[in-house]
């Protein structure tokens, strides 16, 4: 049964057989990968079921977190480009959100879409003139972009409400259904992260994932092969402020409250923290670092009430030695010698 | 206690409980022996300055539960990091509320924060008392009747100063600086409210500047050609530093009325210079720890003997202390009031209810209340002059009662 699941899987791709060589690795699910995927949904789709709606508001939020991740993997992972100022377009997506609903009275499901094309925009604009700085130079415009939005959404206070921000109402669930607010949030984020994950599984397994792997590993010679990297690059710095925006609009709707001071510079590096943790170019990654950086932080609090920092900045020290590939790459590996250590047991 | 009395203190709460019914089981957060309190600081992160606040607070309950708690119950202050982050604000408030069943919140510190949980807090129906912060909002009793502020607002403090020029500058041409966000402009709108019909005659001039300005200097110039003889600053300790000195440099000697944010000696009077400081005016509603008057006063021997039992790491040159001291005394009057009925509806009753609380560490006749109608405990504050060494209070005191939201 499972080898027929495979094998239909390998054949549908088989027209990418070639591609497949190169990087990124590993390019088609296994049956197995897809059984503990779909068991996976199963299990959180029947978790609101069964959890207080607190907690139900800590995983909405990891999963918010998960799809701002995987937009910062898009481009830092993948494409190699350092973002210190990805909280700048989590916020933008949402004051979008808070301000479509709140001083336009546009319904809350149209803002999710609006903020992450909005931010698309943006990142991509924002992405032309950083075609010009490599590393640690696009590192730092994107740190002053971060620095400066929370005082531009404060000079706008006819819209942004300034320093107070803007308080919003949880949506409760359409068309009747016996819901209650966090389980719909959790539901609609939850499927807003499946669509986008599959989206960026697509887009990364194929072409543009390898351009984008290409140019990150060594630019000359993907530009020698045909790929275009100015395109290249600035599409991955909008798709990447595309899926932040998304993200960010989703907290809006969760917290029901924004304010131009918490989407601060340590947001950012926040976020960075969470794709190293979880894998660099990895697509699993992203949750294992949302799960961190939501999480850790209050066992860390638990654990000292006097230097949470402290302990959090031992959890990273740790994870980062114990797992220098992030959680998902240690996860493979870990995958890999025990499939091959049974392989080697096992009689033919 | 011996043990036949303490039986009968059992016997007699058991008696208490079942006559009340069980009207406060239905409120999660308190039993026979206990009250659960729920509260938010910032331990870490940008303001953590103000962190003091929460462990002074957790100090003081404990010295109340080694005194026997409040009608033989103890507390139980869960006071839990939030980073100054409104959304970590709103999900620890959350884990209080829901998961640890905090009877109410006192005290959450910061206005972003309490404005992202005011709405949930409402919602709830869990009292959200005496928050940390001094915006005006706080007190709404008809659009969020669960939510109460402590301290003198901004605005208030900004009606007193402008009481203070109708009294003694009649020919006052007054001249303002403010911080271009929520905090200047509350103060400026309690000043013009404060001034009324006058306002447009004694103003010549406002300015303003961000936060993030490196200086002040410009406007200081401006406000000095302006003719202004009345210097109205509303700034935080570095730009009322660069202001003090500024003035003095230039040859501009207003009256100059300082708010109560930057009035310490230490951290900005005398790094601007005792001389140029001299003669500036302030505002004050708790006793200096670092003023020589209250050696011999009682309420500031006990804050002193407290800090040495309860809370030794503090700093007892800082007013925050004096503060995180005198808020929680505000609660155990009101947890007192509610006799045996806790329940979250009386305690809100109650906390509405406060008529002429004098605390120990209140200025003389400063004094806490509340009404129904009325949700902003302290609305009193007596001016000070500095002298060169210290402040020295003058005058009555200032009564800003029930001039809130002209």
């Amino acid at each position: 049964m499972n080898s027929e699941i495979s094998e239909t899987v390998e054949a549908a791709s088989a027209g990418e057989v070639a591609a497949r060589v190169s990087a990124p690795p590993r390019v088609t699910p296994r049956a197995w990968e897809v059984a503990g995927l779909l068991a996976l949904i199963a299990g959180a789709c029947l978790l609101p079921f069964e959890l207080s709606g607190f907690r139900l508001f800590q995983f909405t939020q990891v999963f918010v977190y998960a799809i701002a991740l995987l937009g910062l993997n898009i481009l830092t992972g993948y494409n190699g480009q350092i973002s210190l100022g990805h909280g700048a377009f989590y916020g933008i997506g949402a004051y979008t959100a808070a301000i479509m609903i709140d001083r336009w009275g546009v319904p809350y499901g149209w803002t999710v879409p609006v903020a992450g094309v909005l931010c698309l925009v943006v990142g991509f604009l924002f992405g032309l003139p950083a075609l010009r700085l490599e590393g640690l130079y696009l590192a730092l415009a994107t740190f002053a972009l971060a620095l400066s939005v929370p005082q531009i959404l404060k000079h706008f206070d006819g819209w942004t409400g300034g320093s107070q921000g803007i308080v919003l109402s949880r949506p409760a669930a359409p068309l009747g259904l016996p819901l209650t607010a966090d389980q719909w949030l959790y539901f609609l984020s939850l499927g807003v992260l499946l669509v986008l994950f599959m989206l960026g599984w697509n887009l990364l397994r194929g072409r543009t994932g390898r351009a984008l792997v290409a140019i990150r590993d060594n630019p000359i010679a993907a530009e020698a092969m045909g790929v275009n990297a100015a395109l290249y690059k600035s599409l991955a710095f909008g798709v990447s402020a595309a899926y932040t925006g998304v993200a960010g609009a989703l907290s809006a709707l969760a917290i029901a409250f924004v304010a131009p001071d918490t989407f601060n510079v340590f947001l950012s590096i926040t976020f960075l923290v969470g794709i190293v943790i979880g894998g660099l170019a990895s697509i699993s990654g992203p949750i294992f670092g949302a799960l961190f950086i939501q999480f850790v932080p209050n066992y860390a609090q638990d654990i000292s009430k006097a230097a949470p920092w402290a302990i959090y900045g031992i959890f990273l020290i740790v994870f980062m030695y114990v797992m220098p590939y992030g959680v998902s790459g240690f996860l493979r590996l870990a995958w890999r010698r025990l499939t091959r250590a049974t392989a080697g047991t096992r009689p033919k | 206690m011996s043990p036949r009395s303490r039986a009968l203190a059992l016997v007699v709460t058991l008696c208490l409980a079942l006559a009340h019914g069980f009207s406060y089981a239905a409120d999660p957060g308190v039993t026979a022996t206990e009250i659960k309190i729920g509260n938010t600081n910032p331990y870490s992160g940008p303001a953590s300055v103000y962190g003091t606040i929460g462990k002074g607070i957790a100090a003081y309950f404990k010295k109340v539960n080694d005194e026997g708690g409040i009608n033989g119950r103890k507390i139980n202050f869960i006071t839990l990091d939030d980073g100054y982050s409104p959304p970590k604000t709103v999900e620890m408030v959350r884990r209080l509320v829901e998961q640890e069943q905090v009877l109410f919140l006192f005290q959450t510190l910061g206005t972003p924060t309490n404005t992202a949980i005011w709405k949930y807090m409402n919602d709830q129906q869990v009292p959200h008392l005496f928050v940390a912060t001094g915006a005006t909002k706080w007190g709404d009793p008809k659009g969020h009747p669960w939510t109460m502020g402590w301290q003198p607002t901004y605005q208030t403090e900004g009606q007193i100063y402008a009481q203070y020029v109708l009294k003694n500058l009649p020919d006052a041409r007054i001249g303002i600086l403010y911080q271009n966000d929520d905090y200047g402009k509350d103060y400026v709108k309690g000043f013009k409210d404060g001034l009324g019909d006058a306002a447009k005659k004694m103003i010549v001039m406002e300015q303003t500047h961000e936060v993030t300005d490196p200086t002040i200097e410009s406007q200081i110039v401006n406000l000095k050609n302006s003719g202004a003889n009345v210097f109205f600053n509303v700034t935080i300790p570095k730009f009322a530093v660069q202001a003090i000195k500024k003035a003095r440099d230039i040859g501009w000697k207003p009256v100059h009325l300082l708010n109560n944010v930057s009035n310490s000696v230490g951290t900005v009077l005398k790094p601007a210079g005792i001389d140029a400081s001299k003669d500036i005016i302030s505002t004050f509603y708790l006793k200096d720890p670092t003023d020589p008057q209250w050696k011999n006063d009682k309420g500031f021997k006990d804050w002193s003997a407290f800090m040495q039992k309860y809370y030794p790491d503090g700093n007892t040159a800082d007013l925050f202390n004096v503060y995180a001291y005198t808020v929680p005394q505000t609660l155990v009057h009101v947890l007192k009031q509610c006799g045996n009925d806790l329940s979250r509806a009386n305690i809100m009753r109650q906390a509405a209810n406060i008529k002429d609380l004098a605390l120990p560490m209140f200025l003389p006749g400063i004094k806490v209340n509340t009404s129904p109608t009325d949700f902003y405990p302290i609305e009193q504050l007596q001016l000070a002059r500095f002298d060169g060494e210290r402040w020295v209070l003058f005058g009555e005191i200032f009564d800003a009662g029930g001039k809130h939201g002209m």
